[in-house]
């Protein structure tokens, strides 16, 4: 459940519908599992990456390979991120010649997923890349869209949006908040568009 | 309003990820401006620079090993002793992070002409120096040039005998990675300890990760000054620690063996008989490994003295780590440089 100061964007089974639906896009745009490598961005990428994986891998009943990035490295904003320290990149297969499929929770500006795309590159040369995030709250600083979206959540920046996962937070929700420290500003959501 | 909440019944399908997930990433941990010594960090803090190391280590065997994090950064070596690997490691680190090395020796600068230590970092700091990597023949020497530094890190790359940290953290590094952990693994550390600050590193880490070192080597080349009152004071950092002179006792039970480079200038101070009787009595060789601890690892902070400290088929062995440590120095100097010349890194002290 939301805590006080939250709104619910979407539930558990929400999230789980959507996902879904995202595991079968990617297979349709990609003709199959064939060559597919799917790759959480950390951290909440990770899981979802991971649980993709399972429901194409359900789907086509072959195995599809899924691993994890760490970006830190490949910032524009280090400066900004106070102590940084790298988490383990571990990819189970080479990029090269592969369909990378990054996964991201929220995509907001843009800017992790063109650190995502100069990791990726750093270590091998992929076919395709695309992008699949649970949430596109828009807001981009850099030319970039997401291939595959959960749902688009029209937000202000004076919002937080906030992606929970069993995995890394003992509950499956996504909730929408005034910023901390944010001039007030009405919550919005896609379901009572301004 | 990140709290963790207990998982919902019908929600512990995923349970097993979700440990394998909070076990990978306790919170990053790290205080510190500079790095002078182990004794100011803490247990958290190293098992932070382990963690980042082997994410680094990893980055080593792809086919592009270089990062652009340090872009614009600036890191200096300012070596007023021979080194090869500390040098050449830290020069290595800092370009594949992408950050601008500078090396300076003490020969050929300043420091010839009677600059005096204080004058020379002002001066580095000054030419808009991000981390000053030093190494100096006089025990202290780092404390000194980072209490007046307000604007560059300083790294100690070993003062006199005293401290030598990244050689630790890549000792700790290279125990945790062949043993898996380093709770309670028996470290016999054989030499000259007390001229070592390779030893006294390794000290203060491995007593922090929870191992057992245990000294061996002649009596007037143990580390009293750091042992006194122990097993008197509660809570003595080194409460752990054993002294064994007879390496065959020592060796009983090892998980680690690091033989440490005789330094030749101690059998001048009178503290050692002879290189052929220390080789008898302390020489780590294979007979003696087979006899005690046949699957030990065995390693060693270099340059080696083969055929003195270690017999050279014990050096190049299966279960020697020597070169491995070269490469884990690497990766945790990159794990460090990250903290320490990433600009604005964190709430430093």
């Amino acid at each position: 459940m939301p805590e006080a100061g939250e709104k619910s964007i979407l539930s558990r089974e929400q999230i789980r519908r959507a996902l879904n639906r995202i595991a079968h896009e990617i297979l349709e745009r990609n003709g199959g599992a064939g060559e597919l490598l799917l790759v959480g961005v950390r951290t909440r990428g990770v899981p979802l990456a991971q649980r993709l994986g399972e429901l194409v891998s359900d789907i086509e009943g072959e195995p599809v390979p899924v691993g994890s990035l760490d970006v830190t490295l490949y910032r524009d904003d280090v400066h900004l991120r106070g102590l940084l320290t790298l988490e383990s990149t571990d990819l189970p297969v080479s990029v090269t010649d592969r369909r990378v499929v990054l996964v991201d929770d929220v995509l907001f500006t843009g800017r992790t997923v063109r650190a995502a795309m100069d990791a990726v590159m750093d270590i091998g040369r992929p076919t395709k890349v695309q992008l699949a995030a649970l949430i596109d709250r828009g807001h981009r600083d850099l030319p970039i869209r997401a291939d595959y979206v959960g749902k688009n959540i029209p937000s202000s920046l004076s919002e937080d949006i906030r992606v929970r996962l069993v995995e890394t937070d003992g509950v499956d929700e996504v909730v929408i908040m005034r910023r901390e420290g944010a001039p007030f500003d009405r919550l919005r959501t896609s379901g009572e568009r301004t | 309003m990140t709290s963790i909440r207990p998982a919902r019944e019908e929600q512990t399908a995923v349970a097993p990820f979700a440990a394998q997930i909070a076990e990978s990433a306790p919170p990053a941990v790290w205080r510190h401006r500079h790095l002078l010594d182990l004794d100011a960090v803490s247990p958290e803090e190293i098992a932070t620079v382990l963690r980042s190391a082997k994410a680094m280590k990893a980055m080593l065997r792809r086919e592009v090993k270089k990062a652009p994090t340090l872009r614009g950064r600036t890191i200096m070596t300012l070596f007023s002793e021979p080194s090869t690997r500390t040098r050449v490691s830290f020069e290595t680190a800092g370009k594949l992070l992408s950050a601008d090395v500078i090396n300076l020796s003490s020969s050929g600068s300043s420091t010839e002409k009677g600059e005096s230590l204080v004058d020379t970092v002002l001066t580095l700091q000054a030419a808009a120096a991000d981390v000053l990597v030093m190494r100096h023949s006089h025990s202290g020497a780092p404390y000194l040039a980072a209490s007046v530094l307000e604007r560059t890190s300083v790294i100690n790359a070993g003062d006199g005998s005293h401290a030598h940290p990244t050689q630790a953290l890549l000792d700790l590094f290279t125990i945790e990675e062949r043993l898996g952990s380093l709770e309670e693994k028996r470290v016999v550390i054989v030499g000259d300890i007390s001229h070592s600050r390779v030893a006294r590193s390794d000290l203060w880490g491995l007593c922090k990760m929870g191992a057992t070192p245990v000294l061996c080597g002649p009596p007037t080349l143990m580390p009293w000054d750091l042992l006194k009152r122990r097993g008197f004071d509660e809570g003595h950092p080194f409460a752990g620690v054993e002294v064994e002179t007879d390496i065959e006792r020592a060796l009983g039970g090892a998980d680690v063996v690091m033989p440490l480079r005789l330094q030749k200038e101690r059998m001048a101070a009178g503290l050692l008989p002879s290189v052929r009787e220390y080789a008898r009595l302390w020489q780590v060789n294979q007979e003696r490994l087979s006899r005690h601890c046949p699957e030990a690892v065995v390693m060693h902070p270099g340059p080696m003295n083969e055929g003195v400290e270690i017999s050279p088929d014990v050096a190049h062995g299966g279960s020697s780590a020597v070169e491995e440590q070269v490469t884990n120095g690497l990766a945790v100097r990159m794990a460090l440089l990250l903290m320490l010349a990433a600009p604005h890194g964190g709430d430093h002290d």
